[in-house]
């Protein structure tokens, strides 16, 4: 028999909205219930949060830090404020960052039109960026049969790394170096066609919020990704 | 070990110590090793065994004793002269040092213990640093060493050891500065049964070495304060997270752990008491943002040093998702004496929301530079002017850097300012973990901010968007403006974007990785304006000021 209080409701504030939220659900998982909007990039629905893009970073009375909507959970009395002109710029400014640190031309990206970092700079209206592009050169790998992974595209939202560790359990990705020079690898640096932990099942691609993982043969614009995840942890909660 | 038998062992040594008349204290702190003092220590020691005077002078090898300047330092008991600068290639100074016990001491070296970098201070983490060897257990126990852990261990209540902490208003020493006593009764009434203590020894900001020398000087300290906290909090394994670039401090904790441990003082049944608490060293491989705690956390756990959002705070879940303490070195060391004194002495020291002294390390542009402990509260003027001795030269104090990278730049216009938590922040700084750089008017305050933005993006993890992206644009802009290629319009990206990942970042080293930049603009605007209109850099220290044929050349 479930505990009584997991079936506790709490009451909360988004926005000047009324919401409830039951245990253990976040902000964000709330705002969505009641159809607000919370911009997000890491943030993936079956994974585990990590609070890493700081889009979803929300406002909430009496804490002097913004916070993470995605990990914070939804408390008693919470008065949270998930658009207001500051965080607005803020993201704003984020999506303006992503945008100058690789390579996000989207005319000759595969991903374009399906493309959440592209989707975000429209929804939040950055239509020009401001600050210097740092264009980081990187590699790209085409050694795998099915895929390839750009890196100059990658936004290193690790979804691909929580995806193949969590869901399919082959930990293959992994992240090497610090700060700017950060970089996705597969195993401990191999080619990804050479690595021996991959089982080739394509969730990686299916996560990656951009043009980074992609699989071989696609024109610009014709890479689409099935939104699978929420159906896989559906089927395998209801065997359990 | 038993209460009434360490102080029996403390009796013995003190007896011991009293028997030799005249002791000559060597510093082998790193500092001091580094300028050859081991060669000293040796050519003392062999001076005493050829005239036969083992009797009656005893040279040791001691921790830091602060005026690194000076080094290797040496100090004769029981008049306490300073020798400094001893050359240990000259044996007849040394012999002269041996010759001079009772007599003057040789003025060419001596230092009189009554100048005010040794006066001012106020000494409680560093009390026995210089003054005890610390590869000997039984030095620390002479001085009353682990009498305050087995008196909490034999006689006090949990509760009661977190209400005196609670009382002494300490705040914790590693930056933040959150009330120690209630980090600890957090941690105290934590669920779980297994709970962890953790110290952080991963000093790493430029210029700062605190640590460091508490670790190389008086590691026992360190771990009394660690196994009362344990015994508050009902904890029974601790870590030191100690930085590898530290080999002696590492060495000599590692010593002192074995020693306490062999002594019943750290392991099983401490005190035969019920009590256990077993300690081991990690060592950091190099990342500054492994000082941050709950990246330290997931590099103890033997993952990528990265911090994690929080909450949930390290008090409820912390290493291997159970309650944890983690206080800085500097707080640990401060504990042993809280307890043997009481917190009401230790709350009388200071000012009324900080409390107690602190250690700093002054560096930089300043005649006296070393480690000093002084009072909360005490004026930056006197810090900089008396203790410090002023600015070399003919130059002209211009700024104080404090709390390393996180920290700001504080004018001269700041000088009357009392040093605590409150004060360095409303002056757009920070306390930080107590590294004071003092800089002379030829410093470049745009050059001084590129430093130490070089510093933070080199360093962000990159986990987060705003630090790993930020910091890098951050000193892309600083790096324009310092070679002459800066627009005005960079001054306001600079503090928009400073702003925003002031505020955006996910943990302290992006938060506050902006401060150098804001805190330099604010007060020291016309410098940046000058390397924008002007292109020139008056301190000579920027690209922009050296002429186009020399850069060509290189």
């Amino acid at each position: 028999m479930p505990e009584r209080n997991q079936y506790q409701v709490k009451t909360l504030t988004i926005d000047g909205k009324e919401v409830c939220a039951a245990e253990h659900q976040t902000v964000l998982e709330v705002a969505r219930e009641n159809g607000i909007d919370i911009p997000t990039l890491c943030n993936f629905d079956g994974l585990s949060g990590i609070g890493a893009c700081r889009l979803c970073l929300v406002e909430v009375k009496g804490s002097n830090k913004l916070l993470p909507a995605c990990v914070t959970q939804a408390q008693e009395g919470m008065e949270v404020t998930a658009h207001s002109p500051q965080l607005m710029e803020f993201r704003k400014l984020i999506v303006e960052l992503m945008l100058t640190e690789r390579n996000h031309v989207c005319a000759v990206c595969v991903s374009s039109g399906h493309c959440e970092l592209q989707a975000l700079a429209q929804k939040l209206g950055v239509n020009h960026v401001t600050l210097p592009y740092l264009h980081m050169q990187c590699a790209t790998d085409g050694s795998h049969r099915r895929f390839v992974v750009d890196h100059n595209r990658c936004v290193l939202c690790t979804r691909c790394l929580r995806v193949c560790d969590e869901i399919e359990g082959a930990h293959t990705w992994d992240i090497t170096g610090r700060g700017i020079g950060a970089r996705m690898i597969t195993d401990l640096g191999e080619p990804w066609g050479a690595s021996e932990t991959c089982t080739n099942c394509g969730k990686c691609v299916s996560v990656c919020p951009v043009g980074a993982l992609v699989e071989k043969g696609k024109a610009v614009s014709e890479m689409t990704k099935p939104n699978f995840l929420p159906y896989l942890l559906q089927m395998r909660g209801e065997a359990q | 070990m038993t209460l009434d038998e360490l102080e029996e062992i403390a009796e013995n040594e003190k007896e011991e110590q009293k028997k030799i008349k005249h002791r000559l204290n060597v510093s082998v702190a790193a500092g001091c090793l580094s300028l050859h003092s081991d060669q000293v220590l040796k050519g003392l020691q062999n001076i005493v065994q050829e005239r036969g005077l083992e009797g009656t002078c005893k040279v040791k090898g001691v921790g830091c004793m602060g005026l690194c300047a000076e080094g290797p330092l040496l100090r004769s008991e029981p008049q306490h002269t300073y020798y400094r600068k001893v050359p240990a290639n000259r044996p007849e100074v040394l012999n002269a040092i041996v010759d001079n016990l009772d007599g003057q001491p040789i003025p060419e070296f001596a230092l009189s213990p009554d100048i005010p970098f040794f006066a001012e201070q106020k000494k409680i983490v560093l009390e026995h640093c210089g003054e005890i060897d610390p590869e000997r257990i039984e030095d620390y126990i002479g001085v009353d060493g682990y009498q305050a852990l087995l008196h909490c261990v034999a006689d006090r209540s949990r509760d009661d050891v977190v209400q005196e902490i609670i009382k002494s208003g300490l705040r914790g020493r590693g930056g933040g500065g959150y009330p120690t006593g209630l980090k600890w009764s957090m941690v105290a009434k934590a669920p779980g049964e297994q709970k962890y203590v953790i110290c952080n020894a991963d000093e790493g900001d430029p210029g700062a070495f605190m640590d460091r020398s508490v670790l190389e000087s008086d590691p026992h300290r360190v771990l009394e304060g660690m196994a009362i906290a344990a015994y508050a909090v009902g904890a029974d394994k601790g870590y030191i997270y100690c930085r590898a670039e530290y080999p002696l401090a590492v060495k000599r904790l590692k010593i002192a752990i074995r020693q306490a441990e062999k002594m019943g003082l750290l392991g099983k049944r401490i005190g035969e008491s019920d009590f256990n608490f077993e300690l081991e060293v990690r060592l950091g491989a190099g990342a500054f943002v492994c000082g941050e705690e709950t990246a330290l956390i997931a590099s103890v756990e033997g993952k990528r040093g990265v911090p994690r959002p929080r909450p949930p705070f390290p008090a409820y879940s912390g290493l291997n998702h159970c309650a944890t303490l983690l206080n800085n070195v500097e707080t640990f060391a401060n504990i042993a004496p809280i307890l043997r004194k009481g917190g009401d002495w230790y709350a009388s020291i200071g000012t009324e929301k900080s409390k107690g002294t602190k250690v700093f390390a002054l560096v930089g542009d300043v005649n006296n530079t070393g480690l000093i402990e002084v009072p909360m509260g005490i004026k930056l003027r006197d810090l900089v002017f008396k203790l410090g001795g002023g600015i070399p030269g003919d130059r002209k104090f211009k700024a104080v850097q404090t709390g390393g990278p996180s920290g700001g730049c504080i004018p001269e216009q700041f000088l009357d300012m009392n040093v605590d938590y409150e004060s360095l922040m409303a002056a757009g700084s920070i306390m930080g973990s107590g590294g004071m750089i003092i800089m002379d008017d030829s410093a470049c305050m745009v050059d001084v901010a590129k430093f130490f933005m070089d510093f933070t993006r080199d360093e962000s993890c990159g986990k987060c968007i705003p630090c790993r992206v930020g910091t890098t644009q951050l000193y892309g802009l600083l790096e324009r403006i310092s070679e002459g290629q800066g627009r005005m319009e960079d001054l306001d990206t600079l503090e928009r974007l400073g702003v925003m990942v002031k505020r955006t970042a996910l943990c302290g080293l992006g938060q506050t990785a902006p401060n150098p930049v804001s805190s330099t603009i604010k007060y020291f605007r016309e410098e940046y304006l000058q390397h924008i209109n002007d292109k020139t850099c008056a301190q000579g220290k920027c690209a922009c000021s050296k002429s186009p044929a020399s850069t060509i050349e290189k």
